[in-house]
């Protein structure tokens, strides 16, 4: 077996993983999969790339930062994109999740309404950009040995840092301070959160801020690393759904350890059984934590 | 004055089915009440609709002489009411200490430090192990940790649903005398319970519900015990 599936599934594994935090957190606070998070992903992705077409006048900022493919310039238009996508989902949930949990309506008509949502999303995408791949740059990279067997670009070797400081950023926000003490009172129990003088509304954007946020690292380094598609995002749906399930729904470390094993075993079986297969690992994963364990390898045993 | 008031309120989880239907009371500040009646009489429910968490469908709740009608639980939090519910009361998925964290967030650092330090100081049982997950205390706990919790925010009101539920007899009078502590210390407690006796050892007021309305109002010394008999097998519910 290629060693170099070790980096590749990383690679994978650290984008799915990004993505199923956003879902496994909406999913903890709000009770129903939502399936527009795979839009967020590649809304995220062109958000960027349409900031930084808007950049690419501006003198300097395009230069590549040391060994890296790309400059400043996408740097600042990440910041801007994650901020249009965090805009982006507090829209969409105001005018129609928000008013669903007003009305009280059940788990599966939000999980309607975020299929139709991300039917919208992704046509919009389409329309707008067009179904043709897109790249925030085109200059090529030679990966680099890292190990015996191993070699990853720069660019790669960013994409797995930034995630690791992301996640481990994230774990210490929700483990170590009252907006995280806030949102894993609502994930356990809403009413009694508000009882206690947490204001639910106000965590549940937060969250939603959090996951689009996620979502739009996500998209721009999977756009990095591959290419932008408008079917980026829902492409990987199976995959963040299997990593959020593998990690316990509303556990942070686990959506990336999740995230990590689905990218891994996809990498591995590409090499023993195919890559026709590659998509059929999440699935497989899916059943069997599900027929094994549903509240995932870790999440909160069930009782 | 006035901590609470209560105008002709009806509440209930379905606009054309009240269970509280047309209660007036009022409470005074540092008065203990307790709110009495058999099964199905609206006793939650109407301590729920005044905490915010059953719509109110008609009638005024006043807490302070502010109208605080259909106000979220949280606000009502923040303008100092503190309830207890009857079951899920604590966050199990939470340490004890950060159970008192989530309800003193909005303080400052210190002050927050200095307030779960009393609070520990009052329930020494809760300061022995403040890193225990509250999913692991016994029932007695639970409900000394869901009382410490809301006596944290320094609640002019506080709320309690069925105190003495599923507890043994010695943590009944555990509690009780807890909540006695706290009475003395000029907070208004309302009490919600089925435990009879152990509520009118507490309270100086008693208000009896049937049926969504109130049956009798009034001091503890004046409800005898055929009298609240009457009043809880009358109606033909159980006692």
């Amino acid at each position: 077996m290629n060693p170099q599936g070790l980096v590749d599934g990383l690679i994978a594994g650290s984008a799915i993983g990004l993505g199923a935090i956003g879902l496994t957190l909406t999913y903890s606070i709000l009770r129903f999969a939502n399936f527009t998070h795979g839009d967020f992903i590649a809304w995220g992705a062109y958000f960027t790339l349409a900031l930084l077409g808007g950049l690419a006048g501006l003198p300097g900022l395009a230069a590549p930062l040391g060994p890296f493919s790309f400059g400043a310039s996408l740097v600042l238009a990440f910041a801007g994109g994650a901020l249009l996508t965090v805009a982006l989902a507090l829209v969409l949930d105001r005018i129609l999740f928000s008013r669903l949990r007003r009305r009280g309506a059940d788990a599966i008509i939000l999980v309607m309404a975020s299929f139709g949502a991300s039917i919208a999303l992704r046509a919009a995408l389409e329309f707008i950009f067009s179904s043709r791949p897109a790249y925030f740059t085109r200059t090529l990279q030679m990966a680099q040995p890292i190990g015996p067997g191993l070699r990853a670009t720069p660019d790669q070797m960013l994409a797995l840092g930034l995630t690791a400081l992301a996640v481990l950023g994230l774990h210490l926000l929700i483990a170590r301070t009252a907006a995280g003490r806030a949102m894993r009172a609502v994930a356990e129990n809403p009413a009694l959160a508000g009882i206690y003088g947490v204001d639910v509304a106000r965590v549940v954007r937060t969250v939603w801020a959090i996951g689009a946020a996620m979502a739009a690292l996500a998209g721009v380094t999977s756009g990095l690393l591959v290419q932008i598609r408008p079917t980026m995002g829902f492409d990987l749906l199976l995959p963040l759904f299997a990593a959020a399930i593998l990690g316990g729904i509303g556990s942070v470390p686990g959506a990336m350890i999740g995230g990590l094993v689905i990218g891994l075993s996809e990498a591995f079986a590409v090499q023993i059984v195919g890559a026709e297969w590659r998509a059929a690992v999440s699935f497989a994963v899916l059943v069997l934590v599900l027929a094994v364990r549903p509240s995932g390898r870790f999440g909160p045993r069930a009782r | 004055m006035t901590a609470l008031a209560l105008s002709g309120l009806q509440a209930g989880y379905a606009p054309d089915l009240p269970i509280v239907k047309g209660v007036d009371l009022s409470v005074a500040a540092g008065e203990t009440v307790a709110i009495l009646g058999p099964n199905g009489a609206g006793k939650s429910t109407l301590v729920k609709a005044v905490a915010g968490l059953v719509p109110v469908l008609a009638g005024r709740v006043r807490i302070d002489g502010l109208d605080v009608t259909g106000a979220p639980s949280y606000r009502l939090c923040r303008m100092g009411l503190g309830f207890v519910p009857q079951t899920e009361n604590v966050f199990t998925r939470l340490t004890i200490r950060e159970n008192l964290e989530v309800a003193s967030d909005r303080l400052t650092r210190s002050d927050r430090a200095a307030r779960i330090g009393e609070t520990f100081a009052m329930f020494p049982d809760l300061g022995a192990r403040p890193n225990r997950l509250a999913g692991a205390l016994s029932g007695g706990q639970r409900q000394m940790l869901a009382a410490a919790r809301a006596l944290l925010a320094r609640p002019s009101l506080l709320i309690l649903d069925e105190p003495s539920a599923g507890l043994s007899p010695k943590l009944v009078a555990e509690v009780f005398a807890t909540l006695r502590r706290i009475a003395d210390t000029g907070v208004t407690l309302l009490v919600v319970e089925q435990n009879v006796r152990a509520a009118l050892t507490l309270a100086s007021r008693a208000v009896v519900l049937v049926d969504g309305r109130v049956a009798h109002d009034g001091p503890v010394a004046a409800l005898d015990r055929d009298r609240l008999g009457r009043l809880f097998l009358g109606h033909g519910a159980a006692a």
